[in-house]
């Protein structure tokens, strides 16, 4: 049986020593579950710590306080239940497109039979089998991305920590990779966390949307997304409703309040 | 896609173009110029010159000579400035502990070795391979660290988010990272290997293209001289051009480059 709660964050906070010596908090007393299967998003202003919580998450960072739980068990550092994906691709040059896929499923020590066979199927499922043979350099953006993100199926994680995968690419090329996704996740059955900065994003990909404040980084608000076809966001793109939640988000976060506007221009972090 | 069709650069013709202007200069040029043969021998003399030498002093010998020695100060040069590069881009404890030392040896001036190691080693070719291996050393060392401290850390994540161990960040990344920057140190390194061969060959022994070089000097036989310096470069335009060769077949996986040098 499926445990009810795949990815927690128990009162996590994290500090970090600036250049100078002071003490910053990123992220402050953050709690959220996510359940199995269920898509969450993560929105809030620059630099309010939600790379943080992801890298957290991935086991990359140890909180300050707190912890983060996958399956129940606390994360101490990498776990093979849980995946990254950045909005660089991270594609490695000297790897080809089935090399780059396997690259995680080779480090955790798979078979290579059985992680060439992974690789195949998951190229064919993006529609890139004919681009195994090739070299990063030879794809375009959009292509690469979804390398990136056969890459990141590649080790069967239960819970994918999604941080901007589509900043980089163009609009058009966007709404294809979100529908991508949104198929892939809904048909593997996979628990996820995206944060993004795109509240249409957040709305047409997600089960729930949570909204942090600027730093040091709270949960303010969380909605719920009641629009059906999760696995289909350009279906959900049409739906008249999408625009209350979109309005919401804007005014939860003073899109538009010109004191915060040069804040929202900054840097992620 | 990228079909490699063979063509010809632009350029190419001006380039031989410029080789034959050069080659005539060299051969008429004293000639017009007045300039006597024992300061600008013209080129029919120095070709003329490198037939005598290679019946009369064993040139080929010489050259081989030098040419082993290059070859083999190269690879032990490179081979361990590589290794002390993995070695302090993996440890920072380590590159603290040892870069004033590497950095005194870099700043001494290596050449000026050269009489020391013949008191050491004697009139033997170990001396001008050591000097060499002490001259390509550094910049090969050089770009390995700095290729290593600048591997994007997001990489070193993603490999260590699938639980990659420090061997495997190693060897899945941080090396193949390296390799780029591996190859632009070996190419200085290999220009770099005959300068510490000559000098090494000019402070003692009988033997290779240094020291003919020294004994034409001695002659004020300047066409000797010429032959030598010729040699000297062609040595050290194959040894380039091996390296520039390999880094083609191993870097194959990047976009063609235009740069020639």
């Amino acid at each position: 049986m499926a445990p009810a709660t795949r990815l927690e964050y128990r009162n996590v906070t994290m500090r970090f020593a600036d250049a100078a010596g002071r003490v910053l908090t990123a992220v402050a007393g953050v709690s959220l579950a996510l359940a199995d299967r269920e898509v969450v998003s993560l929105i809030g202003p620059s630099g309010c710590g939600k790379s943080t919580l992801l890298n957290i998450g991935a086991g990359l960072y140890s909180p300050s306080e707190g912890a983060a739980f996958v399956d129940g068990e606390k994360v101490e550092g990498p776990n093979a239940q849980v995946a990254v994906m950045l909005q660089k691709d991270l594609l490695l040059p000297w790897r080809t497109v089935a090399e780059n896929v396997m690259l995680g499923a080779e480090i955790q020590g798979q078979a290579r039979t059985q992680r060439q066979r992974r690789a195949h199927e998951l190229l064919e499922g993006f529609e890139l089998a004919e681009f195994a043979g090739r070299y990063p350099h030879e794809l375009s953006g959009g292509m690469r991305q979804r390398v990136a993100l056969a890459r990141t199926l590649a080790v069967d994680p239960n819970v994918l920590l999604l941080d901007e995968p589509f900043s980089a690419v163009d609009a058009q090329t966007r709404m294809v990779l979100q529908r991508d996704l949104a198929r892939t996740l809904e048909r593997a059955g996979k628990t996820a966390l995206l944060i993004t900065h795109d509240l249409l994003e957040a709305v047409t990909l997600s089960d729930r949307v949570l909204v942090m404040s600027r730093r040091p980084g709270r949960i303010i608000d969380e909605m719920s997304i009641d629009l059906p076809r999760r696995d289909d966001p350009l279906a959900r793109r049409r739906e008249p409703k999408v625009n209350d939640y979109v309005a919401r988000l804007m005014d939860r976060l003073h899109i538009g309040d010109s004191a915060l506007e040069a804040q929202a221009a900054g840097g992620n972090a | 896609m990228n079909a490699r069709l063979f063509r010809v650069p632009p350029g190419t013709g001006a380039s031989l173009a410029l080789l034959v202007a050069f080659l005539a200069a060299w051969e008429w040029g004293p000639g017009l110029l007045n300039v006597p043969t024992y300061i600008v021998p013209p080129l029919s003399q120095v070709a003329k010159e490198s037939v005598r030498m290679w019946q009369v002093n064993h040139l080929l010998m010489h050259t081989g000579i030098t040419a082993a020695e290059v070859l083999a100060g190269f690879v032990l040069g490179s081979l361990l400035g590589a290794f002390i590069g993995y070695l302090l881009g993996m440890s920072p404890a380590t590159e603290v502990a040892l870069s004033p030392y590497i950095l005194a040896l870099q700043i001494a001036p290596k050449v000026a070795f050269a009489p020391l190691f013949i008191l050491w080693m004697g009139f033997s070719v170990y001396p001008k391979i050591l000097v060499a291996v002490l001259i390509v050393f550094f910049p090969v060392l050089v770009n390995v660290l700095t290729a290593i401290r600048t591997v994007d850390p997001d990489l070193i994540n993603l490999a260590r988010s699938f639980k990659a161990t420090r061997t495997q960040v190693f060897w899945k990344i941080e090396f193949p990272a390296s390799i780029p920057a591996l190859f632009a140190g070996l190419r200085i390194g290999s220009t770099l290997a005959v300068v510490g061969v000559v000098v090494g060959e000019f402070v003692g022994g009988n033997l290779g293209l240094g020291f003919l070089l020294t004994f034409g000097e001695g002659q004020a036989d300047t066409p000797m001289v010429f032959v030598s310096i010729v040699l000297l470069t062609v040595i050290g335009s194959l040894a380039y051009l091996a390296v520039v060769m390999t880094e083609q077949r191993v870097l194959h996986y990047l976009p063609a480059r235009d740069h020639r040098l």
